[in-house]
């Protein structure tokens, strides 16, 4: 089809949004990157000019101080270890918790699947940051599980759970869920279930059949899920800010602090590309696995289609 | 199987609790009289005060209708530009930038926030120091910064409608007498159809709830309505919030009930014509 | 009827998938009002050279004619030419009605005759009555019968199947074999055909050209082909046969023997006088042989010549004939159809039964390659 549709009528469709992306999302990011090697100005905008004429000839200005600053201050290499804990952490507690859902609904019977999976859905199309402001009244000292533990007497004294580690995990956890879940579920459903009935009649017993023969065809899923979940972890601002540390903070607000609070451009965005490096992998790897999925296309299900009874 | 599955719906139960818990606390305490929020207030709860608060305060308002009609443009717009990259991407084949186009496409789904809102406003300013445009930051810079993050999610929805599709239905139109244009006007956009409108509502509501590049991006007088809710809660917890969350919980629910019988009761017709057409066997 | 000047004239035409070659330097003529039947098994080409007189590929070199015109690169929707898929490929969301109107409604004709036309077509093709009805509503059969009724309504002057009947069950299929037959005939269409059912292209076509590799090996009647394969592979490909090879040791006015070199008998064989010594086949068609439970003597009234004695070692009961797999020496294994003419006739061969296999002398096929 590709070859019979006019050359200019293919460059528009795919021209215009490359345009748009390009220009919006493509271009800010060689900013950000040469803006990271500027020094930072009391002026506005606060940094030094991006090109200087070099006998009429512009020429970036380079300058390595913010990245050395970044490596040296302690501050920023804990933020950033402990953002990585944190995400890789709520990435396995999704995992371990939304494998189960994902099977679970795979395996109902095809009405309840909908139901369950606009269950699923549902907490997602309701606002992120609403969500997580929810929390803060169950986690709180005066809030809900406090209020139950007191009266049930199983505490005399409220517990402190909100600003901790456990907080930031929670909220993690409960707002990425969903990208979990989904991922899964999409990969499960598609798997063929008489491959267990054939194991089975075969010997091998329910755990092993879940071993050696749904896990492995999951990967793909666990892999997608996993990167969906770790990847926007990273960098997660919300939560943090509504119910994380305020003497450890993550990667995310570092760079909003560095930004809003003390105006240092050229560092937070120095933060940014060191974020960025450090996402690079994981982002080509989960485009690999979309890749994988979406070009497998399954091939002209009309035939199966056109056996209908006849 | 049986312990497996058994182990599985436990998760299954579990989890859902996990997941309405506290949607389901934020709705019963927006009924409680107390200020405090989760120290029930017997003698005086429920009532509907904090509702009448939220309904009238003029902040919150106005920074609703504000993320509307943002959303509305952002959804409308990313859902054409993302419309037209899913068809480029499954339909045309190998072309020079299509890996470029992949990487733009899938990146800002899981692109960290602050990463996106930084380079963004970045771009602005350094616009406008090169440019003269954009005159400081408002609400198109808030626009057309949902438009570009929101288009990727329009993009996957479109391209995998397109990629499980016949794609016969393409070429026997062709053969029937259409040319491209016509092809994908009566054959193609009336099949994706369902999938831009799906890509429209993820867009709406992604750009109606996004907080972290709105702040980057907005400037002093837009406050968008995360905005408000956020430096409301920031200093802990607001019963008016809790309203609102309430009442946007019902909005989505509401909305997810309709559709969801109305795709029901197409499927029983559809089921049952089939069943039909079996029995007749001509 | 113009039988000599060729309707479609595909000449020299190859298609290149970067590297892998689907079809390679095809030539081939088709006749006007003819059902021309591509035969070939998965990869040989048969779909892709389809889809270049569909429009749908465009053939890396070489050129194809339709009616005298030279259609090579012209688009699938400026061509005279309709295809029925294989999916059928019948619009969802539109019903039968507007799916037939839709090749009309392109080359914009009037609202009136296209109800007309539409009308007439699905009477033709017994689908009257089903005009509102949407494809997901419609059996197997059904949805064939419209794709089949939307391509043939513009008139096409060629008309292209792609495995017409391969999603059908076999009671359908030999019933709608017939039907297409008959439609054919009445409205006078010339037929392109894709299968790789040899005995679907053998009911119907008028010519069929056998493929193989992005090749076309033979082009003949199905009685050219079955009788008179040209090669091993085109024999080997259509119904089934056993081959005999050898080495040829007299040639005279009437044919040529061979020494057959897994048996070590003499056959004969009419055809064309081949070198002495050179190494030739003879393919023999299984319903070809006689069976005989003792060898009777050549001097006998009605003896055929060419006898071979052999073990039967399985015997098929399929009805209306049945198979015999008999060991003719060396172990080589012959295949044998004989019909079930008489209900309880003299007692059955059966397992284990010493035979005498005979045929006529001009049964076996010589074939040089």
């Amino acid at each position: 089809m590709a070859q019979l549709v006019s050359p200019a009528g293919r460059k528009l469709v795919a021209g215009i949004p490359m345009v748009w992306l390009t220009a919006l999302f493509l271009i800010p990011f060689l900013i950000v990157l040469k803006i990271s090697f500027s020094e930072v100005r009391l002026a506005l905008p606060p940094y030094a000019p991006l090109f200087v004429a070099h006998h009429g000839v512009p020429v970036p200005e380079l300058h390595l101080s913010n990245y050395a600053f970044l490596l040296t201050d302690p501050l920023y290499a804990s933020a950033l270890v402990y953002s990585l804990k944190v995400a890789a952490l709520s990435t396995l507690a999704c995992l371990l918790i939304g494998y189960p859902m994902a099977y679970a609904i795979a395996r109902s019977s095809p009405t309840r699947r909908s139901v369950l999976l606009m269950l699923v859905m549902l907490p997602f199309w309701t606002s992120f940051l609403l969500r997580v402001y929810a929390w803060i009244g169950l986690l709180q000292s005066n809030g809900v599980i406090n209020n139950v533990l007191l009266a049930l007497g199983i505490v005399h004294q409220p517990l402190v759970m909100l600003q901790t580690d456990f907080s930031v995990y929670i909220g993690i956890v409960y707002s990425y869920l969903p990208f979990m879940v989904l991922p899964l579920y999409a990969n499960l459903e598609k798997h063929d279930p008489t491959l267990l009935e054939a194991a089975a009649d075969l010997g091998a017993r329910p755990f092993t059949r879940f071993l050696r023969i749904t896990l492995p065809q999951s990967v793909a899923g666990i892999a997608a899920g996993s990167l969906l979940v770790f990847i926007p972890a990273v960098g997660e601002y919300i939560v943090p800010s509504l119910l994380g540390r305020t003497d450890q903070l993550m990667i995310g607000r570092v760079l909003s602090d560095e930004f809003f609070e003390n105006r240092d451009w050229p560092v937070a965005s120095a933060v940014a590309i060191v974020m960025l490096i450090l996402l690079v992998a994981p982002i080509l790897l989960l485009q690999r696995f979309e890749k994988d999925e979406l070009e497998a296309a399954p091939q002209v299900a009309a035939p199966a289609e056109a056996k209908a009874p006849s | 199987m049986r312990t497996v599955g058994y182990f599985s719906r436990v998760m299954l139960v579990l989890g859902l609790t996990f997941l309405y818990a506290p949607i389901a606390s934020l709705i019963v305490f927006s009924f409680n009289n107390s200020r405090l929020v989760t120290v029930w207030d017997s003698a005086h709860s429920p009532t509907l005060k904090w509702y009448v608060a939220l309904l009238t305060d003029g902040e919150i308002l106005q920074a609703a209708w504000l993320s509307i009609r943002i959303a509305v443009v952002s959804a409308t717009v990313a859902s054409v530009l993302g419309t037209l990259a899913g068809i480029a991407l499954a339909r045309l084949g190998a072309f020079r930038g299509r890996t470029l186009l992949t990487g733009m496409t899938t990146a800002p789904i899981v692109m960290p926030e602050v990463i996106t809102g930084l380079s963004l406003l970045l771009l602005y300013v350094a616009l406008e120091h090169a440019i003269g445009w954009p005159r400081g930051t408002g609400a198109v810079t808030i626009a057309l910064a949902h438009i570009t993050f929101c288009m990727a999610y329009v993009t996957v929805v479109v391209q995998s409608r397109l990629v499980g599709f016949d794609a016969s239905l393409e070429e026997a139109a062709m053969d029937l007498g259409a040319p491209p244009a016509t092809v994908f006007r009566r054959i193609t956009l009336p099949l994706i159809a369902p999938a831009i409108m799906s890509g429209w509502l993820l867009a709406f509501t992604l750009s109606w709830d996004d907080l972290v590049i709105t702040q980057f991006v907005a400037g002093p007088g837009s406050s968008t309505l995360p905005m408000v809710v956020f430096s409301k809660v920031r200093l802990g917890v607001s019963p008016d919030v809790n309203a609102l969350a309430t009442l946007m919980v019902l909005i989505v629910a509401a909305g997810i009930g309709v559709a969801a019988i109305f795709m029901h009761y197409r499927e029983r017709r559809r089921t049952r014509d089939v069943q039909r057409a079996a029995a007749a066997n001509a | 009827m113009t039988q000599l000047e060729p309707y479609v004239r595909i000449e020299r035409v190859r298609k290149d998938f970067g590297g892998f070659i689907a079809v390679n330097e095809v030539s081939l003529d088709i006749h006007r009002g003819e059902v021309f039947c591509l035969l070939g098994g998965s990869g040989s080409g048969k779909t892709t050279l389809l889809r270049i007189l569909a429009g749908l590929e465009i053939p890396s070199s070489g050129k194809v004619y339709i009616d005298g015109q030279d259609m090579t690169a012209v688009a699938p929707y400026r061509r005279p030419v309709n295809m029925m898929f294989q999916s059928y490929a019948l619009f969802p969301h539109m019903s039968v009605e507007r799916n037939v109107a839709f090749g009309l409604e392109q080359e914009h004709v009037g609202r009136r005759e296209i109800r007309e036309r539409v009308g007439q077509i699905l009477e033709i093709v017994k689908m009257s009555g089903f005009g509102p009805r949407k494809p997901h509503q419609l059996s197997g059969g059904q949805r064939q019968r419209v794709a089949l009724a939307r391509a043939l309504v513009k008139r096409p002057k060629l008309l292209l199947l792609d495995e017409p009947l391969a999603a059908l069950d076999r009671k359908l299929r030999e019933h709608t074999q017939f039907e297409l037959l008959n439609i054919q005939k009445h409205l006078g269409v010339t037929f392109v055909v894709v299968t790789h059912d040899q005995q679907e292209a053998m009911t119907i076509s008028s010519r069929m050209g056998v493929m193989d590799r992005g090749e076309i090996v033979q082009v003949g009647t199905p009685a050219e082909i079955y009788e008179s394969p040209g090669t091993r592979f085109v024999a080997d490909f259509i119904g089934s046969v056993n081959l005999f090879q050898g080495e040829v040791t007299a040639t005279d006015a009437e044919g040529l023997c061979m020494r057959c070199a897994e048996t070590g008998a003499d056959m004969r064989a009419p055809g064309a006088p081949v070198a002495l010594g050179t190494t030739i086949w003879m393919a023999l068609r299984p319903e070809k042989i006689e069976l005989a439970r003792s060898p009777v003597p050549e001097s006998a009234p009605g003896a055929l010549p060419n006898q071979l004695r052999g073990l039967v070692k399985e015997v098929g009961y399929m009805g209306e004939a049945s198979v015999y797999l008999i060991e003719v020496g060396a172990g080589k294994v012959l295949r044998v159809t004989r019909p079930n003419a008489g209900r309880d006739a003299e007692p059955r061969i059966a397992r284990g039964d010493a035979v005498s296999l005979s045929w006529h002398r001009s049964s076996p096929i010589v074939l040089t390659r």
